[in-house]
């Protein structure tokens, strides 16, 4: 009895089309059509941040964006980051300085955090804690997670610079 | 050499083998979790704090297309036993009855009313808004002071009023104490209710198997054999033919520690329909139907003689609670804490409290991180600041002056916590220096001329922790305080561990495979520990009050030593000497005398399981051992802490900025430093949560005004300063490891420090605030009093 729209998109690197609900919003569509469960529900009302995808380049709310907005779109979850090896530095920061508790805010805040790093900008703590203030994260207090984001940037930073 | 570098990986900042599979999106968290033909429930909730049920039409919902059945809370009742949410060791609590969905009248604003379950959550959310209950709405109980009053409505039908329990402790000695006491002090302090808010909501997948009458849950939960037990008696299940699997678990502080009316209903419906049903709680629902803690309005007396030193204490204690005690676990613990920890760790010469808990129609009140233990730490610090200014005493002295003295050995407090092997003058001092608090006050005292407020909080904490089995055992409540813990060796030489504690990523996992890798010789990377399962993991309490490290790591030890002693038995046997004569390390076992390793681990596993004809005639090897420890000798625990906060009130718009924090806590015997500095750093800011932002605010008329994240504040990360831990650590203990848990210190002493920080801030402008969380339109009123007295 829903209304139903046919889309197709690109999700982790792959083309995919659906018929889905037009009032599917894309963070179920991901979990539920495809199993991509990385992708997290947390307030959906774009609060907390855990839904938190890539949609063409732009780190989105997966529970604010319709399954049927994504028509056309490239989506990109943790699952397709971690299989491109795109973030893996940023990864093995959050596992060393244990940023991570129960979890469940890290795809988000990784992907959050990635688009910071894409900026390729230094930045001030403080900085990256404004940065990070869309993801919610109620177990670690934070600072270990801006740790980890801090310490992959000044790598990626030092990497970049010209060699004397 | 230390103990730790003879332990190793004990003492090492091991990195968590869970947390690598996070990383890369591979949780896999209860609604991530499917079965074939799942069915997925929704509910239609109470939109009143109280109200009558006349009558329920579901015909218009049923009749849509994909619902399976939709239940009303007398067809859940019918197949499910009732509960009580009492405690035998309070036999005046008589919490009325209660079903997993509401029966004729509903309580709280949030209360489950009726169920759908149909193919779809979608669906189930459009026919449970299909079904037309015609109400009659019933006054409020809403305002716990005037529903002591003579005359109140009284919420319960056939009680006398709205007190479900009155706690007292201590004496009226305290009466003349007060009387000769040269500065008494007195606040009321208000506390306000807060939760919570796990990021991932609560969740249940059940599936039921009619053929074997078995019950199979995957739940969101912190203690899986708490769960066997209730959802056994409840259904009226055989105990071995239920099992509650918790998988990866997204936060849960207490919150998912209780028993959830919507949770068992919808496993009736599994039961009754024979087909998996899934609910998993949307924010709103959390909000109104997670439990909620603290919500106290605490009346505080404190003597003092001229030096400073505390002559008496009263404390009288508000808790207003939901319309019942929470099953199992009661809502008493936390007016017990607030008595029993204000100024706990000073010496008190004559005390008095009392607790009401107070009925209201509001959620239910459970066990948050902490329970009730930031509130007696605050209690106690703010009034303390306030005699040494009233006495001119430094407030570092008037704390060391009063800290209870423990030279002579263990001594109980007069409101009856024992308080021993503690490091309070250790902590305080260690913390005084991390601050640099000459540095602080001077930079205090230039800025206040500029017109800038900035305040210093410290503040010393009590905490109990891994109960032993006295307080749930002798309350007749089916909580586990002991754990078992099952060690096996696998043909690889290599380990794996089950045990009855839980993990919702404080790290329980790893530091039970450090300390059994240090047991056999091993890495930890060559433990797989797997926890959560009621059915395959020894019998345990799973995680609270702070017990993991305590309890739970301590069993892996010990069954780790165990299996260590059945594998240099079987190696004597092989070698025909002495098993004393041998040790393992580096995955070797090491003839002592000579160092020469004479197998590898590897070699010794596999004649135990592969060639045991090997072994001379007779020998049985003997390759897993099993362990359950439970404290028996104290009831809980007793640790402390103490923490720094400094900050700036901004006096034209109320807002505070936190600028630094510090933390001292006194850890015991540490496994593994980087789980705990962030266990306590996690836990502080939870503690600031309560402190500054987090409030479920109901109307006079109890309705929840705060249900989503966008009214209900969490701290953000730019809120947050960086935290400063300061670990105190002692040896390892004699009997025990000598861990201690600090999964709730951060939290204990967070909300005191920066309460008494802000309180410091207010000095020149004599304004003061005694309320949580201080927002800004608070911290404005005490100002704008202030300035008209």
């Amino acid at each position: 009895m829903d209304d139903v729209f046919d889309i197709t998109l690109t999700v982790n690197g792959r083309r995919v089309s659906r018929r889905v609900p037009v009032r599917q919003h894309l963070t179920d569509f991901l979990r539920e059509e495809l199993g991509l469960t990385s992708c997290h529900v947390g307030c959906e009302h774009g609060v907390c941040g855990a839904c938190t995808v890539r949609v063409d380049g732009a780190a989105t709310r997966g529970c604010l964006t319709l399954a049927v907005q994504a028509d056309g779109a490239v989506v990109e979850t943790l699952e397709g980051l971690s299989e491109s090896g795109e973030i893996v530095d940023l990864q093995a920061a959050f596992v060393d300085r244990n940023a991570l508790q129960c979890g469940y805010c890290t795809p988000g805040m990784l992907i959050t955090a990635a688009e910071m790093l894409d900026a390729k900008q230094p930045m001030s703590r403080a900085d990256i804690r404004t940065f990070l203030s869309g993801n919610y994260c109620r177990c670690t207090g934070y600072q270990a997670i801006v740790d980890a984001v801090e310490t992959t940037l000044t790598a990626r930073l030092a990497e970049q610079e010209p060699s004397a | 050499m230390s103990i730790a570098a003879t332990n190793a990986p004990i003492g090492q900042s091991e990195r968590r083998t869970k947390a690598k599979r996070l990383v890369t999106g591979r949780g896999r968290y209860t609604d991530d979790v499917t079965a074939r033909r799942v069915l997925h429930a929704a509910f239609l909730t109470n939109p009143f704090a109280h109200a009558r049920i006349l009558s329920i039409e579901t015909e218009e919902a049923a009749g849509l297309p994909g619902v399976e059945r939709v239940f009303t809370g007398p067809d859940i009742a019918d197949a499910c036993n009732g509960w009580t949410g009492n405690h035998d060791l309070f036999p005046k609590l008589d919490s009325p009855q209660q079903y997993p969905l509401a029966v004729d009248v509903a309580r709280w604003q949030g209360e489950g009313v009726a169920m759908v379950v149909a193919e779809t959550r979608a669906i189930a959310e459009d026919a449970a808004a299909l079904i037309d209950v015609t109400w009659e709405e019933l006054p409020a109980v809403a305002d716990p002071v005037a529903n002591l009053e003579p005359g109140a409505t009284v919420l319960h039908p056939g009680k006398s009023d709205n007190l479900a329990l009155e706690l007292r402790l201590g004496t009226d000695a305290v009466d003349a104490a007060f009387e000769r006491s040269t500065l008494v002090l007195e606040e009321s302090f208000r506390f306000g209710r807060h939760t919570g808010v796990p990021l991932e909501t609560r969740a249940i997948l059940a599936e039921f198997d009619p053929s074997e009458q078995r019950l199979v849950i995957h739940q969101s939960h912190q203690a899986p054999h708490q769960q066997q037990e209730l959802f056994a008696r409840l259904l009226d299940l055989d105990e071995q033919n239920v099992r509650i699997v918790c998988p990866d678990v997204g936060g849960a502080f207490g919150i998912k520690l209780q028993f959830s009316g919507d949770e068992a209903a919808v496993a009736v419906a599994a039961r009754i329909l024979g087909r998996p049903v899934k609910f998993v709680a949307d924010r709103l629902e959390s909000f109104t139907s997670d439990i909620h803690a603290r919500d106290h309005q605490v009346s505080a007396r404190m003597g003092f003689a001229v030096d400073g030193k505390i002559t008496a204490l009263e404390v009288d204690d508000i808790y207003a609670i939901g319309p019942y005690s929470i099953y199992p676990r009661a809502s008493i613990m936390e007016g017990n804490h607030v008595m029993q920890l204000t100024a706990a760790s000073y010496t008190v010469p004559a005390f008095r409290g009392r607790s009401r808990i107070v009925y209201q129609n509001k959620g239910l009140m459970g066990h948050y991180r902490a329970v009730g233990q930031p509130l007696g730490c605050a209690i106690g610090e703010v009034l303390l600041d306030r005699a040494a200014r009233k006495l001119g005493v430094d407030p570092v002295e008037i704390r060391r002056q009063n800290y209870a003295d423990l030279s002579a050995g263990p001594v109980t407090s007069s409101a009856g916590v024992a308080l021993e092997g503690l490091v309070l003058h250790e902590c305080l001092d260690t913390l005084v220096e991390r601050m640099d608090l000459p540095e602080l006050r001077a930079e205090q005292t230039r800025l206040r001329s500029q017109g800038r407020y900035r305040g210093i909080g410290i503040a010393g904490f009590i905490e109990q922790t891994g109960p032993g089995p006295n307080y749930y055992g002798k309350g007749g409540i089916p909580v586990s305080a002991q754990d078992g813990c099952v060690v096996r060796l696998e043909p690889s030489g290599k380990a794996r561990v089950f045990s009855g504690a839980t993990d919702q990523g404080q790290g329980a996992d790893t530091a039970a495979a450090q300390v059994v890798a240090a047991a056999l010789g091993i890495q930890a990377d060559d433990v797989r520990v797997t926890l959560g399962d009621s059915e395959v993991c020894p019998y345990g309490g799973g995680a609270f009050a702070s017990r993991g490290t305590s309890i739970g790591v301590e069993v892996a030890w010990r069954a780790g030593r165990r299996l260590r002693s059945q594998i240099l038995e079987l190696a004597g046997a092989l070698l025909q000497c002495d098993a004393e004569a041998l040790d393992l390390r580096d995955g070797q076992v090491i003839e002592l005398a000579t160092s020469q390793a004479r197998f590898s681990l590897e070699d010794v596993a596999r004649i135990g399981h592969f060639r045991p004809y090997e072994l001379p005639e007779g020998f049985q090897p003997m390759m897993s051992a099993v362990e359950h420890y439970v404290p028996r000798d104290k009831p809980t625990v007793v640790g402390n802490g103490i923490q720094g906060s400094y900050l700036e009130v901004d006096v034209e718009t109320g807002i505070v900025s936190l600028l630094n924090h510090w933390v001292v806590p006194d850890c015991g015997f540490v496994i593994n430093p980087l789980l705990l500095d962030e266990q306590i750093r996690g836990g502080v800011v939870q503690g600031i949560g309560g402190a500054l932002f987090e409030e479920l605010v109901y109307d006079d008329q109890g309705q929840l005004l705060t249900a989503t994240m966008a009214d209900y504040l969490t701290p953000m990360a730019a809120e947050i300063p960086d935290i400063d831990v300061t670990r105190i650590e002692k040896p390892m203990g004699d009997k025990t490891l000598g861990a201690k848990g600090v999964g709730e210190a951060g939290t204990a002493g967070a909300v005191g420090a920066v309460l008494c920080a802000i309180n410091d801030a207010l000095v020149p402008l004599g304004a003061g605030i005694a309320q949580t969380p201080c927002t800004p339109a608070r911290i404005l009123t005490a100002i704008e009093q202030a300035r008209n007295e």
